[in-house]
């Protein structure tokens, strides 16, 4: 076998790699390496957002990319990412509704009681952001006792097996539009299709469930502060585990092969008076916002973009947000992070490139003005 | 005397439509806005000739549909309706059936506009010699030297300073502007220009000089002109026929002698009795 | 390698589509054929796009030689061909050019001319010469189908008025045969003239922004200028009207690199270090 000989780029290469594996272990005897579950489930939020941004729901090697890449989110990201892109396709689900999701969260915008019962579950938005200084020293019996008396004496009240939609008393009303032709189409893959615009609501929707969440409510913030006019009511977001079902390879039967977390927000925004099928009464509009994990704030912004980027398609965009091209094109967050750290490789080739332009143009401006 | 564009029942309409709009509308009805579905129709059956080497003025107020017959010659909208042929010497075009990359050739090469906007028919970002240069580069001109030329002779031409040829537009004056959408627009000597109202909004002897400079570049030229405007000075001064417009319809056409002078229309007299 | 990870690492199916995006692009020389360009364990910007062309092409028997800059030593290309060694066994790795049957490279065309037995991978940032003057890609389409190549042209024409130069440096825009025109990545206008009637296939990816494009072998490739205003290649003479030499192996005719060495002084040494190297071997 035929390799060339590892020299003084590759030895820095290497050195470099270790630096880092000692960043990560310079805890040293005093410490003890991060555990899978410990990821997982203490920093449940992180752990949730890789698993949307890296686009493969696999919630060990999502913990063992936070691990590797010391819990930045870009690089556990795209190390999940990566290693998706290297596992065949094998199979394809049906599309699944998410009326039959194992609910721990689930509210309302739009109405102040809903069949169900609004049930704020695990939520930040009621908290006061206080630093609470008694964790500072928590210590490992102050931990497991919590869990045991948190659970310990639940009361037994029965909570429904799965809850309405909002959107479907809604429907019932009329005030919704009626589900489009397009709806109908299968999905675009986004992992076997280059975007070609325009793209359908479908490949935009997927592009955004993996995308980087800060990059995405950037742009949807800079539509609610009044760059875009989509004005909108939460009808419902919900965050629980849906059930995956996949057909039986011998009966056809779907059978539940396991569940995912995840997050669905639908947004209800103003109305309009036709659709894309033809004139019709008027209806509110819709905005779907959904991506693996618990992360609200990225659904909410996704619903929001959607809804714009609808309206983009129909009207032409009026601002950045309504734009498919400038919004799909930069919120991934692997491509974006690459292109970023690619200036820091080596470029003086181009840059010898640029002198000689330089002081070419220096030396005839030189020359016109003796 | 050769034709050179045939207008027939261009039509333009903006909203649903509906079965009452035409019939609701016009300058009968006092509205171009159909009172059924709200739809305006900014344009109805205009018909016209032009030939060779003539200028023909069309007058009306805002709203009259003017504009709106040019943006659809210059393929800046898709009429509702209608259809005009373009007769380039032994060549004919049905416009409104052309695709993109014929509309794009003869916009580019054969039509000339000015905007009286100059943000529309000028590229704010690259200087005044560059908009020309980039015309004359869409028709395959490779010689630098040759560009530089072309540019300076014609705004030479249009009495823009050739010491001014490398700036940005947006520091010339409004009536200079003009006269470099003008010379941007004669680059490719087009037999065909239109000209929406230019010389709006300039100072009196500015707007004097630019319809100089129009007359006497259609004396050189022999190009064939639709001069849109509301000013009956510019309709005198410059268009041998006229038609007047008013509320999407023409209302009256003719020599523009007769039609100033012997205006058979009411509205036609009071737009005359009202000029100062 | 763990077991489950296939020859060269991209599933057979991705394979598939750069081989007919390759196809493609080859058809049509110089036309961006979009493919959904996979993701890669090294980061966008670092040669995805060259990575993926290369990978879906190598096969036993290749040997493969990947440079950065010129250079087999540079970081980025030590790191790709580590990737390589890794995911493809049974492919050798070198850094003479003449052994190589696939060479990988970023920012520059190799010295010696190419054989028509080899192919050459590019690895591109930008793919669209157009980018500088329309930042929509949907409009950019229509320009490119249309050859309206007006506004790329009036910037050539601006930096002569301003700068009695045309100031591109690298990524050169250049017109392959005839119609469409190409940024052919971030090489220096020095190496633009090898794409001209070359004897290899050159292959540009870019993975970020998932386009292929070719210049098949003996395809016309015209650096944009005007009749009257020459694209220039960079000047290597000193204040005395010489030019340059390599202070390694003293060749006048390759792109120098400019650096300054411990004491200060300023050194001129050839980019394509391996053929600096057998340069100094052939005793120059």
């Amino acid at each position: 076998m035929g390799y060339v000989a590892i020299k003084g780029g590759g030895q820095a290469i290497e050195g470099a790699a270790e630096v880092l594996e000692l960043l990560r272990t310079r805890e040293g005897d005093a410490g003890a390496p991060l555990t899978l579950e410990t990821i997982e489930k203490q920093l449940y939020f992180l752990h949730g957002r890789i698993l949307s941004e890296g686009g493969l729901y696999h919630p060990k090697l999502a913990s063992l990319a936070i691990k590797q890449s010391l819990g930045d989110t870009l690089e556990a990201s795209f190390a999940l990412r990566a290693y998706r892109s290297s596992k065949p396709r094998l199979l394809s689900t049906a599309p699944h509704g998410t009326e039959n999701m194992r609910l721990i969260r689930r509210i309302s915008a739009s109405f102040k009681d809903i069949p169900g019962g609004q049930m704020l579950g695990p939520t930040t938005d009621y908290a006061l952001r206080l630093l609470r200084m008694e964790l500072i020293d928590e210590t490992p019996e102050a931990f497991r006792e919590r869990a045991r008396t948190l659970l310990t004496n639940l009361p037994e009240e029965q909570v429904p097996d799965s809850f309405p939609k909002v959107l479907d008393s809604l429907r019932a009303q009329g005030l919704l539009p009626k589900p489009s032709s397009a709806a109908r189409e299968p999905a675009f893959d986004i992992t076997r299709e280059p975007l070609i615009f325009p793209v359908p609501r479908s490949a935009a929707l997927a592009t955004m469930a993996r995308a980087e969440t800060g990059s995405l409510l950037a742009i949807a913030y800079s539509n609610m502060r009044g760059y875009g006019d989509v004005h909108p009511t939460v009808a419902e977001l919900r965050v629980g585990y849906l059930p995956v079902m996949l057909a039986h390879p011998i009966t056809g039967e779907a059978t539940e092969i396991g569940e995912v977390l995840m997050t669905e927000c639908e947004v209800v925004a103003m109305y309009e008076d036709d659709s894309d099928d033809g004139p019709s009464a008027p209806t509110f509009t819709l905005g779907y916002g959904a991506c693996f994990g618990h992360n609200e704030v990225k659904a909410i912004a996704m619903a929001i973009l959607d809804r714009a980027l609808q309206k983009g398609r129909s009207d032409g965009p009026s601002n950045p947000s309504e734009d498919a091209e400038f919004v799909l094109l930069h919120i991934d967050g692997i491509d974006s992070m690459g292109f970023a750290s690619h200036y820091k490789m080596p470029h003086y080739v181009t840059f010898q490139s640029d002198m000689d332009r330089l002081r070419t143009t220096q030396r005839k401006h030189q020359e016109a003005s003796e | 005397m050769k034709k050179i564009l045939e207008v027939k029942g261009l039509t333009q309409l903006y909203g649903k439509g509906c079965d009452l709009c035409f019939d609701a509308t016009g300058p009968d009805k006092e509205t171009n806005i159909c009172p059924h579905c709200g739809s305006v129709v900014a344009l109805h059956n205009l018909d016209f000739d032009l030939f060779k080497g003539e200028i023909l003025g069309i007058m009306g107020e805002s709203g009259s549909g003017k504009s709106t017959a040019v943006k659809c010659l210059y393929f800046d909208q898709a009429p509702y309706a209608g259809h005009a042929f373009f007769y380039d010497d032994d060549r004919q075009y049905d416009l409104f059936t052309l695709n993109p990359a014929q509309r794009r050739v003869l916009r580019n090469r054969r039509f000339g506009m000015v905007y009286q906007n100059p943000n529309l028919g000028l590229n704010f970002g690259i200087s005044a010699g560059g908009n020309i240069a980039e015309r004359l580069l869409m028709n395959q001109v490779s010689n630098y030297g040759d560009i530089r030329a072309r540019a300076r002779e014609l705004l030479t031409r249009t009495e823009v300073l050739p010491e001014r040829m490398d700036e940005l537009p947006k520091n010339f004056s409004g009536g200079m502007q003009q006269r470099v959408q003008i010379a941007k627009a004669l680059a490719t000597r087009p037999p065909l220009l239109f000209l929406d109202e230019v010389t709006t909004g300039l100072d009196l002897s500015v707007q004097a000089r630019i319809l100089d400079l129009i007359l006497e570049i259609q004396a050189e030229l022999d190009t064939a002109m639709v001069v849109v405007t509301h000013d009956l000075g510019v309709i005198r001064l410059l268009a041998g026929r006229t038609l007047v417009m008013k509320y999407g319809r023409v209302i009256e056409s003719g020599l523009t002698d007769q039609v100033l002078e012997d205006p058979q229309h009411a509205y036609t007299q009071k737009l005359v009795a009202s000029a100062l | 390698m763990k077991q489950g990870i296939q020859f060269a690492f991209l599933d057979e199916y991705a394979k598939r589509e750069i081989r007919r995006t390759v196809l493609k692009a080859i058809a049509i020389p110089g036309y961006q054929v979009p493919y959904s360009s996979r993701e890669m364990p090294m980061g966008r910007g670092f040669g995805t796009g060259g990575l993926q062309l290369t990978l879906a092409l190598v096969g036993l028997g290749d040997t493969v030689k990947v440079i950065d800059q010129g250079s087999d030593d540079s970081v980025n290309a030590v790191n790709l061909r580590k990737f390589i060694e890794l995911t493809c066994p049974g492919v050798d790795t070198t850094t003479r050019l003449q052994e190589a049957t696939l060479i990988q490279s970023r920012h520059r065309i190799p010295e010696r001319p190419l054989r028509a037995d080899q192919i050459l991978v590019l690895q591109v940032p930008y793919p669209d010469a157009l980018v500088i003057v329309e930042p929509s890609e949907d409009k950019r389409k229509v320009m490119h189908g249309e050859a309206d190549y007006a506004r790329l042209l009036v910037k050539l024409y601006e930096d002569i008025v301003k700068f009695d130069e045309i100031t591109i440096s690298h990524r050169y825009p250049t017109r392959i045969n005839g119609h469409y025109i190409i940024d052919p990545s971030p090489i220096p206008r020095y190496d633009v003239p090898k794409l001209n009637d070359a004897p290899a296939l050159m292959l540009f990816g870019a993975g970020r922004e998932k386009k292929i494009y070719a210049v098949p072998p003996h395809t016309l490739a015209e650096p944009l200028a005007f009749d009257d205003v020459a694209f220039r290649v960079e000047d290597f003479t000193d204040e005395h009207g010489n030019r340059r030499a390599c202070h390694l192996c003293g060749a006048t005719d390759s792109f120098l690199d400019e650096f300054f060495d411990e004491h200060g002084d300023k050194l001129f040494q050839c980019s394509d270090s391996d053929y600096c190297t057998q340069r100094q071997e052939a005793g120059a």
